[in-house]
């Protein structure tokens, strides 16, 4: 395992550049892992979706799916292409620091 | 009487039936399988019918016929599980009560939950293969196309046969290529993944043998709708692309009553403990084959391998001791690439596919990540041995979880040496 510097603080990556450990998760953190994605800022509209993602990644022990968002945050689908663009589901996961949504090949 | 109840009478219940029949005494444990459909459907075999090849009569069978005559089977729909009450109630009101329950009500595709997709150009611009009517009605359409842009598209994850519509862009490219007309017919691949497939190093290399198949990858496209008659689709970041021809793999979901019974999640797939099968919920209900939400792929394969395993630990759980958890996700798929080639992938929850070789390491006969003709030869003598050796619930002689022996991690110095 790789490690990084994400807002002055070495954590431990994966290959693809996800948090190891939820843990060393901050919202600095969020903020550097957010650039890297291309977000620029987040907004409250962001966080809205990347803290109900860590709460339910609490509950559940994993990243949620799109539609877990989509159905729990109340975010329309649609603005969450707007808000993450691309892949939203894997970009929410790197950005609130949890692992890659276990997808199925 | 102890009664075991089995839902779904498919690839995964079928197994599930044959393997307990072997391993329960019989005289204590009372075993009944539901299944509203009598046909046995090898669901394999359907990605030939499009390019007019197999029979389509030698996919079906009478799933009576593969279930152990000491097995009561009961055709009919299942209204309701009350897991609370351990008991299954049937469209007609009957109640069936269980100690176990084993559920294995597989995934079937819902293009109505995509707006355009199922309505009035269904069967005539926009077609599917997952089903055996979808697949038989696309040839027809293969037959008598003339040219233009073929989309295939995925509509979400996860799908049953994850590689069905890579095997589907490579068998056209070679058919249209044998009509001569290929260089007429467009192929694009739209897909929510950002690559040919989700595993770094299968999909750098199936991405290399897409393109060098003049067949272009649209990645991270999440379809939000269909334009049926401007023959568009749309994504939710609206990107649209324009098709003659629209291959759809819709939505996947679980069966009804997983949802309508509280004992599924969003696409009303059922969580289970990845290893064991043992709903979250319920210590005495498990999920077996594609309708469990474990994180491999939606694949007989997976469900023959599941099933190896999961017999003697049941009989061990029903003698009161603990579950081993020994499944690891393994998966194989051959995936047809064109020209009476394939390309095989061995891999499980932790190991991503490498090139390699299969089952024999250094030997073979199968190739891994790489084209071969035996790999073909493969993916079509499979189909005896899911009828004859599966389906009746016996053993092929290969270990259910994968190996790393013939794996090669060092490919990359290998391929550049050659």
């Amino acid at each position: 395992m790789a490690t990084k510097v994400l807002a002055g603080v070495t954590v431990e990556v994966n290959e693809e550049g996800f948090l190891v450990n939820p843990a060393d998760w901050t919202k600095e953190i969020a903020a550097e892992l957010a650039k890297e994605e291309g977000i620029a800022e987040l907004t409250e509209a962001h966080w809205k979706v990347i803290d109900f993602s860590r709460q339910s990644a609490g509950t559940t022990g994993a990243a949620p799916t799109l539609r877990g968002i989509t159905s729990g945050s109340g975010v329309s689908t649609k603005e969450l292409f707007s808000l993450f663009p691309k892949g939203p589901a894997k970009k929410v996961a790197k950005i609130a620091g949890l692992g890659k949504p276990e997808g199925c090949v | 009487m102890k009664k075991i109840v089995i839902l779904g009478a498919g690839t995964a219940g079928t197994m599930v039936a044959n393997h307990l029949t072997h391993l329960m005494d019989l005289n204590e444990w009372q075993i009944t399988i539901v299944d509203e459909d009598p046909i046995h459907y090898y669901q394999a075999g359907y990605i030939f019918l499009p390019f007019g090849v197999g029979n389509e009569k030698k996919l079906v069978k009478p799933k009576q016929e593969f279930i152990p005559s000491k097995v009561r089977m009961i055709q009919t729909k299942v209204e309701l599980i009350q897991p609370e009450n351990k008991k299954v109630i049937l469209q007609d009101k009957t109640i069936l009560d269980y100690d176990f329950l084993v559920i294995a009500t597989g995934a079937d595709i819902y293009p109505e939950e995509t707006p355009g997709l199922g309505e009035h150009e269904w069967g005539k611009s926009i077609h599917s293969f997952y089903t055996l009517k979808s697949a038989v009605a696309l040839a027809d359409k293969m037959k008598n196309y003339q040219g233009g842009r073929i989309v295939v598209n995925v509509v979400e994850n996860p799908i049953k046969c994850p590689v069905a519509p890579m095997e589907f862009l490579m068998l056209s490219d070679a058919y249209f290529t044998k009509k001569g007309i290929r260089d007429r017919v467009e192929l694009i691949y739209a897909t929510p993944l950002s690559g040919a497939f989700t595993k770094p190093v299968a999909s750098q290399l199936i991405g290399d043998l897409l393109s060098s198949k003049n067949i272009i990858v649209e990645p991270d496209f999440y379809t939000e709708r269909v334009e049926p008659d401007a023959k568009k689709i749309i994504s939710y970041d609206e990107r649209d692309i324009d098709y003659d021809l629209l291959v759809s793999i819709p939505l996947n979901k679980g069966a009804d009553v997983i949802g309508r019974s509280g004992l599924g999640d969003d696409l009303n797939f059922s969580p289970v403990n990845k290893h064991t099968f043992l709903s979250d919920k319920f210590d005495n209900i498990f999920v077996l084959g594609d309708a469990a939400n474990i994180p491999t792929s939606k694949a007989g394969s997976v469900a023959h391998y599941a099933g190896d395993l999961f017999g003697e630990n049941f009989v061990r759980y029903t003698a009161g001791k603990e579950l081993i958890e020994n499944f690891d996700g393994h998966a194989n798929c051959f995936i047809e690439s064109g020209y009476g080639k394939g390309v095989l992938l061995d891999f499980n929850y932790d190991q991503e596919p490498l090139p390699g070789r299969y089952p024999v390491p250094g030997i073979g006969p199968f190739t891994l990540l790489e084209e071969s003709r035996i790999n073909h030869i493969g993916k079509l003598s499979f189909e005896w041995m899911y009828w004859n050796i599966l389906m009746r619930g016996r053993k092929i002689p290969l270990p259910a979880n994968m190996t790393m022996a013939g794996k090669w991690v060092d490919w990359e110095k290998r391929y550049r040496k050659n």
